[in-house]
């Protein structure tokens, strides 16, 4: 089994990463940019990718830095903290991992400006109200020299603003993994207002032809390319979330220490200790489910799917849990909309349902553990 | 020797070897229970001729205490080959060849506080399962204050006159020396007037009873001092200051109680026991809460490895195994409700004296109380982990 301390690398890439954050993306940054409707920052994508964030897991031969998945989640991690909008997720761990699934010349391009933050990437798969990436219809069919798709995509995360799109369509027989311009004509895409004022779109395909080498991996078989995408994404998620739930109980311990009531701390109080370390006790937990699905993804990718749907699940129900319990040890400060508070419970909620809620994860531990 | 092989592959090799040419079969079940254990002590009787093998062949190597230092009969493996023996002997399902609180609880108190002496004494004898220890903490009425310690010790000149009451004495009826906290000084405040004394249970004047509790036979017992001349020699580390020894060993106790309730060296996940019976849950609701059981369990496993390799590189865990304490057992009360859910009413009948489910389930409600409760493990969280006022 893998050492599962945090090593001096990842400390100091966390702390580089929480003092680039504080400084560039503090939560009023995300209040900013809800206020103003405005969904993405392409300055602060630019800052991210002179990090070298952005090519976390491009190879180095394509102008990556090739950190590996654990890297790629304490960065998530910080990102989480402060609820930094950003295509981190979209473009640089799932469009990352799904490219370096198939080699070729027009592979390494694309790595190549992924890295460099010259391009983004959204995934197109859920078309119901949950994830279900087997249950996706949008059709593929063949038509002279290449494919005509026609269908329709919801919950799109970054897709109002990404330059590319994973299409995952229904083939002849099977899946089909598409990377497509998102200019491509019949391409629409209508950006949802969401609760966490995260991006993400609604598109609709009508007619929309695509080329031969616009499919990802092999016709008819999506999921050679796109399970590792996906794996991936949903480890990277899980550390974003597991970030939130660390820093919104962060705030709510420093706000049982500095309150008080009756004339004293109200963290003094017995039933808010015990509220308090229970919540602490289910952040440790997560955190070795988070540091393990890390270990895992760069053991062996095809094999994480246990320890990663392990993290999204923990993840899940624990960022749940940190933010009720947040609001609830904040009292009525923390349902006002000037509290930042309420930022880290509507993340939380859209985060849940992103690449599988918590039953969903369930589900997959059911199947690999036998219950 | 098996430890004299210092690289860690290597190491895991010969190991390997050696486990498949000497661990007997009878000992390859993979039974983590108290009962199929080997306790060592005067009066132990082995369950088999396999057992005693096992036995005295891992004494042999140094691997009835794999990390203890190799001068008093340890193994002297640092983290990493301990990793690799707990998983090869995992890999066999080979059982412990020796399990005892002389190995959990006074060994590490006594390479912390003891004398070269003491070390000399008593470690060897815990090594090779030849002298059985038991541990004298609470007393009726003290409950969670456990600091109240009434157990009085009165100098007299050459030794200690030992008079009062233990209550919940693991094996004391099976032991033969105990480790007792006792009051050494009835002045001073209740933490500074306490001494941690070894006692030989064949002393005049110390007499046992077992407890029969809810869930039917017990290995507890009520452990009596009546007029028990003790040497002064006894005492670990300074007169007066046991707490601070008492308080080290509650942390051992804490990861100890959490790791069994983990199912890592009792019971078994859910998962495992459906394997065991080729079968699935169709219950939907049952199904569920078995699942997010098994998800937690998953995880609280991870937290145990991820600790240990904290301590292993010199992070102390300290007041953090509070949380291991809370949450191993929670989880395995947790499981106990379910099991006895999946079993339905063939778990309705037992004989009340040897191991069932139903007596495991009953027996499990005692996790969140002893070794201090849930309420007080929360506590230690919020005012010492968290800072927490108060």
């Amino acid at each position: 089994m893998a050492n599962l301390i945090e090593t001096e690398e990842e400390r100091m890439l966390a702390g580089a990463a929480r003092r680039f954050l504080d400084d560039l993306a503090p939560v009023s940054h995300l209040r900013q940019m809800r206020d103003r409707m405005q969904t993405h920052d392409p300055d602060l994508w630019y800052q991210m990718s002179a990090m070298g964030w952005a090519g976390v897991l491009v190879p180095e031969q394509a102008g990556g830095d090739d950190m590996g998945f654990s890297a790629a989640m304490v960065i998530a991690h910080e990102l989480g903290k402060t609820l930094v909008i950003s295509p981190f997720l979209s473009t640089s761990v799932i469009a990352a991992t799904a490219l370096r699934q198939v080699s070729g010349s027009q592979a390494t391009e694309a790595l190549a400006s992924i890295a460099s933050g010259g391009i983004t990437y959204a995934l197109a798969i859920d078309e119901g109200a949950k994830f279900a990436p087997e249950a996706s219809q949008l059709r593929a069919r063949r038509d002279g020299n290449g494919y005509v798709l026609d269908g329709q995509k919801t919950f799109v995360v970054d897709g109002s603003f990404a330059d590319r799109l994973l299409v995952l369509a229904r083939t002849d027989n099977g899946q089909t993994l598409f990377d497509l311009d998102a200019e491509r004509p019949g391409i629409r895409r209508d950006r949802m207002k969401t609760i966490d004022s995260r991006d993400a779109a609604t598109i609709r395909f009508d007619g929309v032809r695509a080329d031969f080498d616009n499919v990802l991996g092999h016709f008819d078989d999506a999921m050679t390319v796109l399970a590792p995408a996906i794996r991936a994404g949903q480890a990277a998620l899980a550390a974003e979330m597991s970030g939130l739930a660390a820093a919104a109980f962060g705030m709510t311990v420093g706000y049982l220490k500095e309150r008080r009531q009756f004339g004293v701390a109200i963290g003094s109080f017995q039933a808010l200790q015990h509220r308090a370390a229970i919540l602490w006790s289910e952040l440790e937990l997560t955190a070795s489910a988070i540091l393990n699905a890390g270990r895992m993804l760069d053991q062996d990718l095809d094999n994480a799917q246990l320890a990663v749907s392990l993290a999204k699940a923990r993840a899940t129900a624990t960022a749940k849990l940190a933010v009720a319990e947040a609001v609830q040890m904040h009292g009525g400060i923390g349902m006002t909309d000037a509290f930042d508070i309420g930022f880290y419970m509507k993340r939380a909620r859209v985060s849940a349902e992103w690449l599988g809620d918590y039953s969903y994860h369930a589900e997959q531990i059911a199947q690999l553990r036998g219950i | 020797m098996l430890i004299d092989q210092q690289d860690t592959e290597a190491f895991r090799l010969e190991l390997r070897q050696w486990l498949a040419a000497n661990c007997p079969a009878e000992m390859r079940d993979g039974a983590r229970d108290e009962t199929a254990a080997c306790w060592g002590g005067r009066s132990w009787q082995f369950s088999s001729e396999a057992q005693k093998t096992w036995l005295e062949r891992m004494i042999g190597q140094g691997l009835t205490t794999p990390t203890w230092p190799r001068e008093y009969g340890g193994g002297g493996l640092e983290r990493a080959r301990e990793k690799v023996f707990f998983e090869e002997m995992a890999a066999i399902g080979a059982r412990l060849p020796l399990v005892s609180f002389g190995i959990w609880m006074l060994g590490p108190a006594l390479l912390k506080f003891g004398t070269d002496e003491q070390k000399r004494t008593y470690l060897p004898p815990i090594v090779r399962g030849e002298i059985r220890w038991c541990q004298g903490y609470s007393e009726p009425g003290a409950g969670s204050d456990l600091a109240s310690v009434a157990t009085r010790a009165e100098d007299r000149g050459d030794h200690y006159l030992v008079n009062g009451q233990k209550i919940w004495t693991s094996y004391a009826d099976k032991a033969d020396w105990i480790f007792a906290l006792v009051r050494t000084d009835q002045e001073a405040p209740k933490h500074k007037g306490i001494s941690f004394l070894l006692i030989d249970m064949q002393t005049k004047g110390v007499s046992t009873r077992p407890i029969r509790l809810i869930s039917g036979a017990s290995v507890f017992c009520e452990t009596f001092f009546d007029d028990v001349e003790v040497p002064k020699a006894n005492v670990v580390g300074v007169v007066n200051q046991g707490w601070d020894i008492a308080k080290y060993l509650l942390t051992h106790e804490r990861e100890m109680i959490s790791a069994g309730a983990a199912g890592l060296t009792g019971g078994r996940s859910i998962a495992q026991v459906l394997a065991s019976q080729d079968s699935r849950l169709t219950d939907a609701t049952l199904r569920a809460r078995a699942l997010e059981c098994e998800i937690d369990g998953l995880a609280f496993g991870l937290t145990l490895e991820r600790y240990k390799d904290q301590a292993a590189a010199g992070q102390a865990v300290g007041d953090a195994s509070a949380m291991l304490k809370y949450m191993g057992c929670e989880l395995n009360q947790r499981r106990h409700e379910l099991l006895m859910g999946m079993a339905g009413m063939a778990a309705l009948e037992w004989d009340g004296d040897h191991d069932s489910l139903p007596a495991d389930w009953l027996r499990s409600r005692a996790n969140s109380i002893e070794g201090g409760t849930s309420e007080v493990m929360l506590g230690i969280i919020a005012k010492r982990v968290l800072g927490l006022p108060g």
